[in-house]
């Protein structure tokens, strides 16, 4: 019976992806185009949001989005409404994007055309938290129906996003939502990261969201000149 | 399941068997250890790994203070701030490992 014997091996179980995410943020780099990943838990607002975004934004840029879902097209179909080139990934069973799936979706897609592209994961505030897609923003959302502290009990993709949202604003007063509380739980676990609060239905806060992915682009743009 | 890919490679490459691998898991790396343990099982079923274990080594984060100016431990997870002086930052040197680190292998029979 040979002795067991140790080998070192140090390798990323995450590396495929990684190469892959690499690949696409360079991609995404030299077509010019700003790439905005939406991560949040099922039903807090996601496709509304990004409906909105697109039937906004396109009136003076060239966006695009990439939804994920596991089994229905129904987010693409409401999306498709804003006139937006719009395109679904089926995941399956599977709860969260990877970044080969985005690679295989842009396949066709001409990426210098565009200024903006949206990638709405999964609902799912678990996985997508481990899987980069290649994106320039990560932004999670949080409705005001969910609690504040969300952030607490999911700390990783709170740490993971680049920039917070709060929807559903219209109703936090009938949910009795305390916005310094969950202002202070996403501060916690991120600290210093930029929170926008805004309601999709009624537009309120939607122009100053507008005016944070302008800035992001212009600064993008401005960084590939110089 | 690319952990057990990953291992298989190397199994095929150095050409042995192999007992265990050794994983780190870093508190922010967004996997469960206990459900990873669950699955690795399922996993190896029908693969050479069959009856291997999967040893997984905790790695807790690790932020850089900008008062201290140290390498630190956090407060808590839900709490991004050093552990020492209260600071918040959101530098984080480590957490978020998902690594395989080692394999214990046994040498296979000479094939001849």
């Amino acid at each position: 019976m040979p002795e067991p014997r140790l080998v070192e091996v140090r390798k990323n179980v995450l590396k495929q992806n990684d190469l892959a995410a690499r690949a696409l943020r360079e991609q995404f780099r030299a077509a010019g185009v700003f790439v905005v990943s939406l991560v949040s838990s099922p039903g807090s607002g996601k496709t509304a949001f990004l409906e909105q975004t697109l039937t906004l934004l396109r009136r003076d840029y060239r966006v695009a989005a990439l939804v994920g879902d596991l089994a229905t097209e129904n987010d693409a179909v409401r999306l498709a409404r804003s006139q937006a080139p719009v395109k679904q990934i089926t995941t399956g069973t599977l709860c969260h994007l990877e970044a080969a799936m985005v690679q295989n979706a842009l396949q066709k897609w001409d990426l210098s055309d565009l200024d903006f592209l949206f990638i709405e994961n999964v609902g799912n505030l678990v996985c997508p938290s481990s899987y980069d897609l290649g994106e320039n923003l990560r932004l999670v959302l949080i409705s005001v129906t969910e609690g504040e502290d969300k952030p607490l009990k999911y700390p990783t993709i709170f740490n993971s996003a680049d920039v917070a949202v709060v929807t559903k604003m219209d109703l936090a007063s009938a949910v009795e939502f305390d916005w310094q509380a969950a202002y202070g739980n996403i501060q916690a676990v991120r600290p210093g990261m930029q929170v926008l609060k805004l309601s999709a239905k009624t537009g309120d806060g939607m122009q100053e969201y507008f005016d944070f992915l302008k800035g992001q682009l212009e600064e993008l743009r401005v960084g590939a000149a110089s | 399941m690319s952990i057990v890919e990953l291992a298989e490679e190397e199994a095929v490459r150095r050409g042995v068997q192999i007992t265990a691998i050794h994983l780190r898991l870093g508190a922010l790396s967004g996997v469960v250890k206990e459900a990873l343990l669950a699955s690795y099982e399922m996993a190896c079923d029908d693969s050479p790994l069959k009856g291997s274990r999967l040893v997984v080594e905790d790695v807790p984060v690790i932020i850089f203070c900008p008062s201290c100016q140290m390498q630190r431990p956090i407060s808590s997870i839900q709490l991004f701030c050093c552990a020492e002086c209260g600071t918040p930052t959101s530098e984080i040197l480590q957490g978020k490992e998902i690594e395989v680190v080692a394999l214990e292998i046994e040498e296979c029979q000479s094939p001849v």
